[in-house]
């Protein structure tokens, strides 16, 4: 089946202000009669809960942490982009569609990526008014500074919290409607699965993390803001408790999955230093401004850093990407800090790692100024390494980071499913196959702020108002179905934890679907994977009860939910007989090493459907057309 | 009006307001009677002579000792306030607990503040009405400067007054450094001299209480 | 390296607790404390004892979502640190650990280590924002901030909520958080139309809160991970002492 974006006609700057026109509206007075249940408070949800309580709707907030401050979005820290052109070096709302695009080396949708650019600047306006406390200049107006794939200053940030204060910013916009009694909030609250009645998303069942009470919950939209699903690496940049399982169960209902593969991995990370190792911990990439990325020339040098003279050292990025420098864009850092390595030039335990090194940076500017820039990562970089960053180079190596892959939505944010949304990195989103710096909090606002504020709204007065109870079977049948997998978890009474099936799992697929992925791994993966899942439902050993709070039964309730998604992500890449972004095939790559597109076979979004336990899923597509930016072999030389 | 000050008082804040104002009004005081206590160094006559002018005064000490009782009074009250309220808000304490930042000084306030009182009531008997002096039940309160040196010329009640001096003294420390703080009075560029503030404050006003006995027990002051 | 764990356990809210012994051997001194912690617990596992529950999610300190009070200290003896972010590398070989919840009224135990800090979201909506509209808000450069306010803002705004300065005032008292929220809003321009009757509601819910008195001892700032000043609470009793004394 050919998927239908539902993208607008008309040239593309007038699409989104024609569409919007052209979009069904809601008497204000009745807007209150529509509950809206979103899942996730971070960016996208708390963002879009807040407007759409603002514009009157009766709207239930559902999020896994004690409080809707806590989400992921929060440790984001370079910045958020903007097409302001503040800085006067030739930004555009063009520039900002054009480089997105291209970033995501031409597999994203045009028109979103347009949008996206568009309503850019209205999210810092918004962001200030609410009290965000960008860096600024001495004059009082906004600063900005460089991320990588662009070779303009668009990204304006908050010190290296620019997330936090983003997110503290949709938080309290989203407590303002709490006090107003527009929005409920249900903290501790996880979501177990969707209901839907008729083809329409109408509600979700939830257990609540503290009593494990569960419950079900009836609406006229669900809006999924659930994040990523990075951690199926185990080792991810992500906070631990980032899981697929939202998504999955949609998935698992009906919403279509698609572009799995499109995962990106962040070159500069702190290296892994043991199996005690929980997470990963990025260091900002704003640090690629004026840190050098290098290796020892030659193959197992081992001297320290400071003792390996300048003409022995292999600046590599900035040999290879004379125009860009250090600032490429994160897929193709992220691959020549392995290739190096994979050379045997690596540095650091086990050879996994390169130098970010600030010395010149710091002679050219001065210690102060570096403190200013980037103190807080430095001080965060010598917590966790016991190594001074202001006096020797720090170490760094690629992790799991972000996905760009997600649940399919046409250009109004729905999925496949009427009446499931979906927003910010859970959809496949605007990112294409790799996603820019500083981009990801642009796209979690838009969608909130302002995409799915007008589009919900259409779907809602064309739909209609038709009340669905909690009492409805197919809200019975969910919870009884949530509670029998929660019984069974409990009932295996196995050997093994969560944890050590997690890390088996992330392990594997880091090893065959990560930074480098080939037919006979990723077949191998293929393999392996049922197998950890049928030792999982043998084997697993959940402690405790189901009406505390029991966090070994959260962890098996998500590990369970990626033992089955890593099975599609490397379907996905296996399917995907192309390089492109994030995705790297080794058997698709030029010459010189870089990612080969196929656009004559792989201009689409693979869009998977799931047909049930241990059958192979279909595949939807939707062609992708590039009217306004020409594919071309992304060059950053 | 009224409901303004209840709704202000409510809050912890408003108490510590109140505390911050009294606590002034007392310590005011206490700075002023330090300095006419420091007349015994010029003699009997200079002394006696200023005793006399301030029961001279009549009304006007009546008005001032009904300030300083109020004062007093409500500085106890919004402290007991604050006190139940933060104790109300740990009910569970901790097995091991270590502090980093706070004074001996700050937490010793609140045990500090009653054996202060305590010593008040004991220094009102012992030198204003004298029911508690060496020459009770003969007490003359005309003449200050022998009842002075006659009731410190007793070791432990000087031991007594000089504890209750370094009780003031650590209560004024961190009374002073809290009141600049619970009435806003900082400033990122001064905020460093407010401790130093109270420190010299205390140690100015404590060493002046203190010279008086131990001048006395050292015998530099003796009895006419 | 070897430690002796001494660690709270309560089976909910209601149930009463102890502390626990627990051996935490052949540790890395790399491991994090919340790492030493998840091997302990997968030993626990192994043995079939339900695990030691605690509050965690980024793991790199800025979710606000770990704490513990360790040997004494909430977030432990490092300054300008999350349980998270604290290494074993910083304790001695050999040395007996004390790990209890933050303890406040206001932060009932919900299980072990976990504890329910909703009072500061309840502060937050009593007033802890600038009443904007989605859309509503002028063109971002029309409100020039001095660099100077914008960055004392920030260092107000990096308060991340973990309640450490609640656990470690003597006091249980909520005011740095309080006052960190105000300062943030109350030093850009953008906040002040709503400065006064803001720090007058979100005052007052602290105080229904639950949370003690602040008596100036400074312990919250010592044991803030993100070390944000107290001289941002003298800054909210002025405001309080300002918005009392205007006319409603």
């Amino acid at each position: 089946m050919m998927l239908d974006g539902k993208v607008p006609e008309g040239p593309i700057e007038q699409k989104w202000d024609q569409h919007r026109f052209r979009l069904k509206l809601i008497n204000p007075a009745n807007k209150r009669k529509y509950r809206i249940l979103v899942v996730g408070s971070g960016l996208a949800g708390a963002s879009a809960a807040a407007s759409l309580a603002e514009l009157g709707y009766a709207v239930d907030c559902f999020f896994f942490q004690d409080s809707p401050r806590r989400a992921h979005s929060i440790a984001a820290q370079g910045g958020i982009n903007a097409a302001k052109n503040y800085p006067n070096d030739g930004d555009s709302i063009w520039r900002l569609f054009h480089d997105t695009v291209k970033g995501g080396d031409y597999r994203a949708r045009e028109a979103n990526v347009y949008r996206l650019a568009q309503v850019s600047n209205a999210i810092i306006d918004q962001c200030v008014a609410q009290g965000v406390p960008f860096a600024r200049e001495y004059g009082g107006t906004l600063e900005n500074r460089s991320f990588g794939g662009a070779q303009v200053s668009r990204t304006f940030y908050a010190r290296g919290q620019t997330g936090q204060q983003l997110l503290l910013g949709a938080y309290s916009a989203l407590m303002r409607q709490v006090a107003a009694g527009r929005v409920r909030l249900h903290k501790r609250c996880e979501m177990l699965d969707l209901v839907v009645v008729e083809g329409r998303a109408r509600g979700i069942v939830t257990r609540d993390l503290i009593t494990g009470k569960i419950e079900r919950h009836a609406g006229d939209a669900v809006v999924l803001g659930t994040g990523g699903y990075g951690n199926v690496f185990y080792l991810s940049t992500n906070a631990k408790g980032c899981n697929v399982t939202a998504i999955w169960r949609a998935h698992r209902r009906g919403a279509f999955f698609a572009n799995p593969c499109f995962t990106q991995i962040h070159p500069t990370c702190i290296p892994v230093t043991g199996d005690h190792q929980s997470k990963l911990t990025l260091m900002s990439e704003s640090l690629r401004n004026d840190g050098r990325i290098w290796v020892p020339k030659n193959k197992g040098d081992t001297r320290p850093p400071s003792q390996i003279p300048e003409a022995e050292r292999d600046y590599f990025l900035e040999r290879r990407y004379p125009a860009f420098g250090n600032l490429v864009p994160r897929d193709v850092a992220s691959r020549a800090a392995k290739a190096v390595c994979d050379e045997g030039r690596g540095v650091g335990p086990g050879g996994l790692g390169v130098y970010l090194d600030f010395a010149e940076a710091l002679e050219r500017l001065g210690r102060p100024v570096i403190e200013e820039r980037y103190g807080n990562l430095f001080h965060m970089y010598k917590k966790i390494t016991a190594e001074d960053p202001y006096r020797e180079p720090m170490r760094i190596y690629p992790a799991s980071h972000y996905t760009m892959g997600g649940l399919w939505v046409d250009y109004n944010l729905m999925s496949n499913l009427p009446g499931l949304f979906v927003i910010g990195e859970a959809n496949f989103s605007d990112h294409g196959a790799n996603r820019l710096g500083a981009s990801a909090l642009m796209q979690g606002l838009a969608d909130g702020y302002f995409v799915l504020p007008y589009t919900i709204g259409d779907y809602l007065a064309t739909a209609g108002k038709s009340k669905v109870d909690v009492d409805h079977a197919e809200f019975a049948a969910a919870e009884e179905q949530a509670r029998g997998r929660i019984t069974k978890l409990l009932g295996i009474r196995g050997e093994r934890s969560p944890d050590s099936f997690h890390k088996q799992l992330g392990k594997l697929v880091w090893n065959h679907c990560g930074m480098g992925r080939n037919d006979a791994g990723l077949r191998r993966a293929l393999e392996e994977i049922p197998k950890i899942r049928d030792e999982f439902w043998r084997n697993l050993r959940v402690t405790g009860t189901a009406d505390t709070l029991n966090q070994t039964l959260e962890k098996a309730t998500r590990v369970a939910d990626f033992l089955e998604f890593a099975e599609l992500l490397v379907r996905d890449a296996l399917h995907r007989e192309e390089s492109c972004g994030g995705h790297f095939r080794e058997e698709h790559q030029t010459e010189d090493g870089e990612a080969k597109r196929d656009d004559e076979r792989f201009a689409y979004v693979a869009a998977w459907e799931f047909k049930g336990d241990g059958a192979v899923p279909d595949m939807h597509k939707e062609p992708l057309r590039f009217d306004y930016v020409k594919p071309a072999q992304r060059s950053y030389k | 009006m009224t409901t303004k000050v209840m709704t202000f008082y409510g809050t912890s804040v408003g108490k510590k307001v109140v505390m911050a104002v009294t606590g002034f009004i007392v310590f005011g005081f206490v700075t002023v009677h330090m300095l006419g206590n420091l007349q015994i160094f010029l003699g009997p006559e200079k002394l006696n002579a200023y005793a006399r002018f301030l029961k001279g005064t009549g009304a006007f000490l009546w008005a001032f000792r009904g300030v300083l009782l109020l004062s007093a009074v409500l500085h106890i009250l919004s402290a007991t306030q604050v006190t139940l309220q933060s104790w109300a808000a740990r009910p569970e304490g901790y097995a091991v607990r270590r502090y980093r930042e706070t004074t001996y000084a700050a937490r010793t306030m609140r045990w500090g503040g009653p054996i202060i009182g305590v010593f008040v009531v004991y220094h009102l008997l012992h030198f204003t009405t004298g029911q508690l002096h060496p020459s009770a039940p003969h007490f003359d309160g005309t003449d200050v400067y022998n009842n002075v040196v006659h009731g410190f010329q007793v070791p432990w009640t000087s031991a007594v007054y000089l504890l209750a001096v370094l009780m003031v003294a650590l209560h004024l420390y961190h009374g002073v450094w809290s009141m600049l703080q619970t009435m806003g009075a900082a400033h990122p560029r001064y905020n460093r001299w407010r401790r130093f503030l109270a420190a010299a404050f205390a140690l100015l006003v404590g060493c002046g209480m203190a010279a008086v006995p131990v001048a006395v027990l050292a015998g530099w002051v003796r009895p006419v | 390296m070897n430690f002796t764990l001494k660690v709270w356990r309560q089976a909910g809210p209601e149930a009463p607790g102890r502390l626990v012994t627990y051996p935490a051997d052949d540790i890395s001194p790399d491991t994090s404390f919340l790492e030493m912690l998840d091997i302990v617990n997968e030993r626990l596992i192994a043995k079939n004892e339900e695990p030691i529950a605690f509050d965690h999610d980024c793991r790199e300190g800025i979710c606000g979502m770990c704490g513990a009070v360790v040997n004494g200290y909430a977030h432990g003896h490092e300054r300008g640190t999350t349980l998270c972010q604290l290494h074993m590398r910083s304790f001695r070989d050999g040395a007996t650990i004390y790990i209890e919840p933050f303890r406040a009224k206001a932060f009932p135990v919900i299980r072990d280590l976990v504890v329910d800090r909703s009072a500061f979201d309840a502060i937050i909506t009593a007033g802890g924002y600038i009443s904007i509209r989605t859309g509503a808000a002028p063109e971002a450069n029309a409100i020039p901030v001095p660099k100077e306010n914008a960055e004392r803002a920030m260092d107000a705004a990096a308060c991340i909520g973990c309640g450490a300065c609640v656990a470690s005032c003597p006091n249980a008292s909520a005011m740095l958080f309080t006052s960190a929220k105000l300062a943030h809003l109350g030093l850009l321009p953008q906040g002040q139309p709503e400065r006064f009757e803001r720090v007058r509601t979100m005052v007052s819910a602290m105080e229904q809160a639950g949370f003690g008195s602040c008596t100036n001892h400074g312990e919250c700032e010592a044991a803030c991970p993100k070390e944000v000043s107290m001289d941002f609470i003298a800054r909210m009793n002025l405001d309080l002492i300002r918005a009392s004394l205007k006319h409603r």
